[in-house]
């Protein structure tokens, strides 16, 4: 054990892994933080908290991680490159280290024209492969990015994400080599619609012995709507929702698309599952986080593994 | 005016080490002042290079090396000399590499850094070519610049909203991380993007550097 992340911990114990996702409120207010938590607690082994996702003002991750934290989840703070240079990112590195947060999920992050500030400078000093290893570097060597030596590491159990349905195709086994020859112990992937696509990425990881160096979870996604998955198709970038997607949900009566949505999520999950490399899934349903319990249940994916601490 | 100076000769002859012939280019405009790249620059280089065992296959001073229409009528008649070589070594800014990269199929190697372009971005008028990071990293990605063109100044390769050529910020722009896989996927030099880029050195660039300009 690198670290004493609970999620290491499932992965190691070869415990087919889930985490979840939380997105934290564009205000100070503690309470939407602690609602999700409740929710989201007895049915992942850690929730992720997002960046500033969309490039919208919200709450720090580090800080709604530690609100979560109180409430007993473990967590993975999400870091940018956006907002962030080496020395900020550094700083929090050590700062979420030294509260009690293990994880911690390196992005390059959502670039700063799609959010509620276009007019901001971006910063991206390094970018989500860099801060890997940067991570990586502090943790094993104890060295800052400089060189300089540092007295007590960050015990981080370092992720990262991959994106299978981005271009060009034939990069993206090449990019998670790459970060995985950065330090990355973990990988969340992008929403997996596309399961065809995504198994031939997988064959691709295999052949070059990377599910062997890296533990490797699916990205999965309930929908709630067909507008919803239509918004997706078209609108979120490096998504790939094939047609049959929409036409399932667009196939059951209007009352009964959620639920719909719901069953489509269950039976990705069944699939994936059986995929050869693949140690969990990432779960990520973020503003509708009250349908995680029935999800990870119908899956039979309950009770999470607890460890003696 | 795009301002440069060349590199340092190891980085040049890192970059050339598995080449046995090489043809160089130069550039009267800006190159020329400077002197990282003009008539004198492309002999000595030419001189360097044989002593160190490179053959060079031609060279020429091109007269305004970043306006391709003319670099590629001007490049027509040395057809037979850039055929026999292995690589090119350009010794102008990076609007010059990027230019050559532009309109003849080989590996082109940068042989200067760009340090300003004091206001102007030389002949290229539709589109950023250069940001004068001061350490041109050509050399890796096929002679276009991530830095001026990847909307998030990416090293390693494209970012997860790369779909269809098109960047994830605006589908009016290219993602140039796709041009450079083409293109080293042309040049058979696609392993060129395995390589774990570092953290950039920003203190040498103009938009992070000391305001204190950085030329004498
Ligand atoms: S899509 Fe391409 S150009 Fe746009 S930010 Fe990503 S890598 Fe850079």
């Amino acid at each position: 054990m690198k670290t004493k992340s609970n999620l290491e911990r499932v992965l190691e114990a070869g415990e087919f892994a889930v985490t979840g996702e939380l997105g934290p409120p564009q205000s100070a207010d503690p309470e939407v933080i602690r609602g999700k938590a409740k929710i989201l607690k007895d049915y992942v082994d850690a929730v992720n908290v997002t960046d500033g996702q969309t490039a919208v003002v919200r709450m720090a991750s580090w800080a709604a991680c530690l609100i979560g934290k109180e409430e007993g989840l473990e967590h993975i703070v999400q870091m940018t490159c956006r907002d962030r240079n080496r020395i900020a990112l550094q700083m929090d590195i050590l700062g979420i280290a030294a509260l009690g947060i293990n994880n911690i999920l390196c992005l390059t992050g959502d670039h700063q024209k799609f959010g509620n500030h276009p007019m901001a400078k971006g910063v991206y000093d390094i970018d989500s492969i860099q801060l890997v290893s940067m991570v990586k570097d502090m943790r094993d060597e104890k060295k800052f990015q400089c060189g300089e030596e540092m007295a007590v590491e960050p015990r981080l159990f370092i992720g990262a994400a991959e994106n299978p349905f981005a271009d060009p195709f034939e990069f993206r086994v090449a990019r998670l080599a790459k970060k995985v020859a950065a330090g990355a112990d973990f990988i969340q992937t992008q929403i997996i619609y596309n399961v065809d696509k995504f198994a031939e990425w997988m064959k691709g990881v295999r052949d070059r012995g990377l599910h062997e160096r890296v533990k490797i979870l699916a990205g999965v996604a309930p929908r709630k709507s067909v507008g919803a998955a239509r918004y997706m198709k078209t609108r979120v970038p490096g998504m790939d929702v094939p047609d049959s997607v929409i036409a399932r949900l667009q196939g059951v009566p209007k009352e009964q698309v959620s639920r719909e949505g719901v069953k489509l999520c269950v039976d990705i999950i069944n699939q994936v599952r059986e995929i050869e490399g693949v140690v969990g899934i990432h779960l990520m349903a973020i503003e509708w986080e009250e349908v995680v319990p029935e999800i990870v249940e119908t899956a039979g994916l309950v009770p999470r593994p607890r460890f003696v601490t | 005016m795009l301002i440069s100076e060349q590199k340092p000769l190891e980085d040049i002859l890192n970059y050339v080490e598995g080449d046995k012939s090489i043809f160089l280019i130069g550039c009267k405009g800006c190159a020329e002042g400077w002197g990282s790249g003009g008539e004198k620059q492309v002999a000595e280089m030419k001189i360097t290079l044989q002593e160190r065992g490179k053959a060079i296959s031609g060279s020429v001073v091109v007269d305004m090396l970043c306006n391709s229409a003319l670099t590629k009528l001007k490049l027509r008649s040395y057809k037979k000399e850039i055929a026999a070589a292995d690589s090119i070594l350009v010794l102008t800014d990076g609007a010059g590499v990027q230019t050559v990269a532009e309109v003849v199929n080989k590996v082109v190697h940068p042989g200067c850094n760009t340090l300003s372009s004091g206001g102007a971005h030389a002949e290229w008028k539709e589109a950023e070519r250069c940001l004068e990071c001061g350490d041109c990293m050509l050399e890796f990605t096929g002679g276009i610049c991530p830095i001026a063109r990847c909307s998030k100044h990416l090293l390693n390769g494209p970012c997860g909203g790369s779909q269809g050529g098109k960047c994830e910020v605006d589908a009016d722009i290219p993602c140039v991380w796709q041009q450079i896989f083409d293109r080293l996927a042309k040049l058979g030099q696609l392993d060129k993007l395995d390589r774990l880029v570092t953290p950039k050195d920003w203190s040498v660039s103009l938009i992070s550097g000391p305001p204190v300009k950085r030329l004498s």
